[in-house]
C-alpha cells in the first residue's frame, strides 16, 4: 500500500488532490500484471477500472471485419488507460492489447465512482484530469484524421 | 542573435550563372515506398565534388519537364555522391521517377539556410520528422552522428502515415543499434503485422529522454505536423528560441528573384527554407500569408 | 558638374550622337493611343504637344496647346520592359545518343548573343527611382539576375524632370520627385514659353559630359537654375494623389484583418494589370518548352504576378487562394515588406496601378481607409 501511495502520489496525473482524496484513490488500488499478447479488456465488457501504466504497452484497438484488429493508438509507460468506467453506460468501446509484459496500477472504478457520487468535490478533481487526457487523444485522433502524409496535406 | 548564417561561407560559385543548371548523372536509383524514391548522382564535367549543409536544397531539373526544389537528403561529410530522396506526386517528380541509371539531370544550387546543427554543441538534439520530412533531416543526423560527443543526448522522432510509409529502414535499424541514439517510430494508422507503435509523433515529445532546457529541436515535416510538434515542444520546456522548422513554398528561381516563394517579407528560398520558430511563429497562424 | 541650356533644335543632334556611338536609343512615343516607350529615330518621334488626362481606371491623350515634347507624365509602360524583359530565353539543352547535353555553364549569358546598348531618353524621376529599386532587386541579393547585369551595364540614362504632375502622380508622398536628384547620366527640364523652347540640362556623370562635348549649347545661368525648380516646385504643389507615409509599414503590418482587405477583394478582378504596369514589380515564373520529338527544349522566364491564383500553389492548393489574401499580399509587399527586404517602399508614387486598374482601385485610398479605420 505504501509503494502504491507514493507511485500514484508521484503521478502527474494526480498531482494537486487533497491528502484525503489521494488516500480514497489509493484505497481503490492495486497492482496488475498482463503477459504479453493478452487482452487487458474487450470491446462490450463492463468498464470498471481504469489503469495507469508502469511499464511495458498496450495499444487501443478496434476489430474489423475486413483487416483483422486495427490499431489506433499505443500507450506507453505514465500513460492513463481507460476512462469509459466514469459515465453511462460504463462499456469498454476498444480492446485493449498488452504488446509486452505490462505492469499497471488498476485503480477501481466501480467503488470510486460511488465515492465520487458522495463526494462532489473529488468527482469535480476526477473529471477534471479525465477531460484533459480526453481533449488530448481528440487533439492527436484529429491529427490522425487529418492524414497529414498523404497526398493533400 | 544569430539567425542565418552568412550565406558566403556556404560555398556557392557566384560567378557562374546561378540560372543555369549543372549536369548530374544518376549512378543508382533507390525505391523507399510505393511512392517516395532516393536518386543518387554523381556531378559530370569538371565538378568533382558537391559540398552542402544539412538542410539545403537543390533545384532538380529533368530535361523538358521542368524544375523543382527538392531537400539534399545525403551525407554531407560524403560530397561525391549527391543524394535526393522525393515523392512522386507532381508532373516533374512523377518524370524522374522514371529516369534510370545513366540518365541526367540539371542541378542548381545548394541553397538555402541550413540546420544550425553547430549551435547544438553541449546540448540534447531532438529530431522530430514527419513523413517525408526525415529526407531533408538525414543529412543532419548524419552530421550529428560523425561527431556525436559533441552532442549530449541524441533523439529521433519519426512519425509516418502507415508502416508501409516508413523510410530508410535499414538506417533506422543501424541508428537503433546503436546505444548512443535514441530512435522512436510511430504511424498514424496500424497494419497488421505492425507491433510498433500507433498514434501521432508529438505524442511521443512528452516521453522522449532529453533535456528541454538544453536541447536543440529540428523539426521537419507537413506544416501542420510541425506547428503541432512546435508547440508540445514548447509545452515540454523548449525555448522557442531552439527549435528549428523547414518550411515550403512554392519556388521558380530559388535565389530570390521570383519572388514566389515569398512568406511575409522572407524569402522562403534564402532567408529558409530552415527557420528559428520564435522568428516565424506568429506568421505561421495567420492565414493565407 | 555643370549645368547647360540645349535648344529644342539640338535634341536631335543628341540622338543622333547617341546612335553614332552605337546605341539604341529609346523614348517615349505615341502608339494604339497611348505614349508608350520605343525605338526613337529623332525628336519628331516624340509626343510633340500631348498630354495625358489620367485618374481611377482611365487614360486619355489630349492635345495641348503648346508644342511641348515631354507634357505628360507616365504612360502604360515602364523601362523594365528593357532590363526586364517580359519574355527572357534563359537556356537551351539539346539531348542525343549520349545523354543531355546541358549549357556550357562557363558560358556567362553575356556572351552568348551581341548585346543592345541601350540609351534610355526620357525617364522621369519616379522611374529612376524604380530603375534603382530593381536594380537593389537583381543585383543587391547574394545572386544577380546576369541578364539585369548585361542589359544595365553601360545603360544612359537622360532623365527628363516633369513640368506637370498627373491625374494619379504622387511622387512628393514617396519622395521620388517631381526632380531628378541621381541615377542619371543627363536630367533636362523642359522650358518653354513665348521667348524660348529648350531645356535645362544637369550632368549627372561623366559619361552624360562626354555626350555634351560635341553638343552645341550654353551654360546656363543661375535664373535659368532657378526657372526650372520654380517649375518642379508647381509641379510638386499639384500631384493628384498623395499618401501619408508615417510609420506606413508598422500599420501595414498591424493590419493584416482589416475589414477594407475584403471589401477591396470584391471590387478586384485579379487581372494582374497593376503588376505589369508597375515599374518595380519583379515577380517571374518559367516555362520549360520543348520540340515534339523531346530532344531540343528551352527554360523562358516570363513576368508572372502575385494576383494569379497559382502564384503559390503547393501540394495540390494555394496558399493565397482567396482573391483577398492575393490583393493583401500585393499592398502590403509594396508598402511594407519592401522595407524590410530591400530597406524602402517597393513603390514610387507613379500612379500607374491607379490608373490602368479596370474598376480604378487606388493604393493611396487604400492604405487611407485603413489608417482612418485601425481598431
Amino acid at each position: 500500500m505504501e509503494d502504491l501511495k507514493h507511485i500514484l502520489a508521484e503521478h502527474p496525473f494526480f498531482s494537486g488532490l487533497s491528502p484525503e482524496h489521494l488516500a480514497i484513490i489509493v484505497g481503490c488500488a492495486s497492482n496488475v500484471r498482463i503477459d504479453t499478447g493478452k487482452m487487458v479488456f474487450h470491446e462490450g465488457e463492463e468498464a470498471n477500472q481504469f489503469y495507469l501504466i508502469r511499464s511495458g504497452h498496450v495499444s487501443l484497438q478496434l476489430m474489423t471485419p475486413n483487416k483483422g484488429p486495427v490499431t489506433l493508438e499505443t500507450l506507453h509507460e505514465g500513460d492513463i488507460l481507460g476512462w469509459s468506467w466514469l459515465l453511462p453506460p460504463y462499456e469498454w468501446h476498444f480492446d485493449a492489447k498488452a504488446l509486452e509484459l505490462t505492469r499497471m496500477i488498476a485503480l477501481d472504478g466501480k467503488c470510486l465512482r460511488t465515492k465520487c457520487e458522495n463526494d462532489h468535490h473529488l468527482g469535480y478533481e476526477l473529471l477534471k484530469r479525465f477531460a484533459d487526457i480526453m481533449m488530448k487523444r481528440l487533439e492527436s485522433t484529429r491529427l490522425q484524421l487529418l492524414d497529414i502524409y498523404g497526398d493533400r496535406p | 542573435m544569430a539567425t542565418a548564417p552568412d550565406l558566403q561561407s556556404l560555398k556557392i560559385d557566384y560567378k557562374r550563372n546561378p540560372m543555369l543548371p549543372w549536369p548530374f548523372q544518376i549512378k543508382r536509383v533507390k525505391r523507399e515506398t510505393e511512392d517516395t524514391f532516393t536518386v543518387e548522382l554523381q556531378p559530370l564535367d569538371d565538378l568533382k565534388e558537391f559540398s552542402f549543409q544539412p538542410g539545403q536544397f537543390n533545384m532538380v531539373y529533368v530535361h523538358g519537364i521542368g524544375e523543382i526544389p527538392i531537400s539534399i537528403s545525403g551525407d554531407p561529410t560524403k560530397p561525391h555522391t549527391l543524394v535526393h530522396t522525393t515523392r512522386a506526386v507532381g508532373t516533374v517528380t512523377k518524370a524522374m521517377d522514371k529516369l534510370r541509371r545513366g540518365d541526367i539531370l540539371g542541378i542548381r544550387g545548394p541553397y538555402g539556410t541550413p540546420w544550425l546543427v553547430d549551435q547544438a554543441n553541449g546540448r540534447d538534439v531532438v529530431f522530430v520528422a514527419g513523413g517525408i520530412g526525415l529526407a531533408p533531416l538525414r543529412p543532419a543526423l548524419y552530421e550529428v552522428v560523425a561527431h556525436r560527443e559533441r552532442y549530449g543526448k541524441v533523439v529521433l522522432l519519426y512519425g509516418t502515415r502507415t508502416p508501409s510509409d516508413v523510410l530508410f529502414r535499414q538506417e533506422l535499424e543501424n541508428w537503433r543499434a546503436r546505444f548512443d541514439l535514441e530512435i522512436y517510430v510511430t504511424v498514424d494508422r496500424g497494419m497488421s503485422g505492425w507491433r510498433g507503435n500507433v498514434g501521432v509523433v508529438t505524442h511521443l515529445i512528452s516521453r522522449a529522454p532529453f533535456d528541454p532546457r538544453n536541447t536543440s529541436a529540428f523539426v521537419c515535416g507537413p506544416e501542420i505536423m510541425m506547428r503541432f510538434t512546435a508547440m508540445e515542444l514548447h509545452k515540454r520546456g523548449v525555448d522557442n528560441e531552439h527549435i528549428f522548422i523547414s518550411l515550403e513554398r512554392n519556388m521558380k528561381c530559388a535565389i530570390g528573384l521570383c519572388g514566389h516563394c515569398q512568406f511575409g517579407s522572407v524569402f522562403v528560398c534564402k532567408d529558409g527554407p530552415v527557420f528559428r520558430y520564435s522568428q516565424i511563429k506568429d506568421m505561421l497562424v495567420k492565414w493565407e500569408v | 558638374m555643370k549645368n547647360y541650356m540645349l535648344e529644342v533644335a539640338e535634341l536631335d543632334h543628341l540622338i543622333e550622337i547617341l546612335h553614332h556611338r552605337g546605341y539604341t536609343v529609346v523614348g517615349p512615343t505615341i502608339r494604339d493611343s497611348a505614349i508608350v516607350y520605343d525605338e526613337v529615330k529623332n525628336s519628331n518621334d516624340f509626343p510633340r504637344g500631348w498630354t495625358d488626362e489620367q485618374t481611377n481606371g482611365t487614360y486619355r491623350l489630349k492635345h495641348r496647346n503648346d508644342d511641348a515634347l515631354f507634357g505628360w507624365t507616365v504612360g502604360p509602360q515602364s523601362w523594365k520592359k528593357f532590363l526586364f524583359p517580359p519574355i527572357q530565353k534563359i537556356f537551351a539543352t539539346h539531348k542525343n545518343a549520349k545523354g543531355l547535353d546541358l549549357p556550357n555553364v562557363k558560358k556567362h549569358a553575356s556572351q552568348e548573343s551581341v548585346p543592345k546598348k541601350y540609351a534610355f531618353f526620357g525617364v522621369r524621376p519616379c522611374e529612376l527611382n524604380a530603375i534603382a529599386l530593381q536594380d537593389k532587386v537583381f543585383l543587391g541579393g547574394p545572386f544577380i539576375d546576369p541578364f539585369y547585369e548585361h542589359k544595365r551595364t553601360g545603360t544612359i540614362i537622360i532623365a527628363i524632370n516633369c513640368g506637370q504632375a498627373g491625374g494619379t502622380c504622387f511622387c512628393v508622398s514617396m519622395k521620388t520627385g517631381p526632380r531628378a536628384v541621381a541615377g542619371f547620366d543627363l536630367a533636362l527640364t523642359e522650358v518653354l514659353n513665348e521667348a524660348h523652347h529648350h531645356f535645362l540640362v544637369e550632368v549627372g556623370t561623366d559619361i552624360g559630359a562626354d555626350i555634351l562635348k560635341d553638343i552645341r549649347c550654353t551654360n546656363a545661368t543661375d535664373e535659368d537654375v532657378a526657372r526650372a525648380q520654380e517649375i518642379s516646385a508647381k509641379t510638386a504643389l499639384h500631384m493628384g494623389r498623395s499618401i501619408d507615409t508615417t510609420d506606413l509599414k508598422t500599420m501595414i503590418y498591424q493590419n493584416v484583418d482589416h475589414p477594407r482587405w475584403e471589401r477591396t477583394a470584391a471590387r478586384c478582378l485579379t487581372c494582374t494589370n497593376c503588376t505589369m504596369v508597375c515599374p518595380t514589380c519583379f515577380c517571374a515564373t518559367v516555362e520549360d518548352v520543348t520540340d515534339l520529338a523531346g530532344t531540343q527544349a528551352e527554360r523562358i522566364r516570363k513576368w508572372d504576378s502575385c494576383f494569379t491564383l497559382d502564384f503559390s500553389y503547393i501540394h495540390g492548393g494555394s496558399v493565397r487562394a482567396s482573391v483577398k489574401s492575393r490583393y493583401r499580399q500585393w499592398m502590403t509587399h509594396k508598402l511594407a515588406s519592401w522595407v524590410d527586404q530591400f530597406g524602402s517602399f517597393g513603390c514610387v508614387g507613379c500612379g500607374r496601378c491607379i490608373t490602368w486598374c479596370p474598376v480604378g482601385i487606388d493604393i493611396t485610398e487604400e492604405a487611407r481607409a485603413i489608417r482612418e479605420n485601425q481598431s
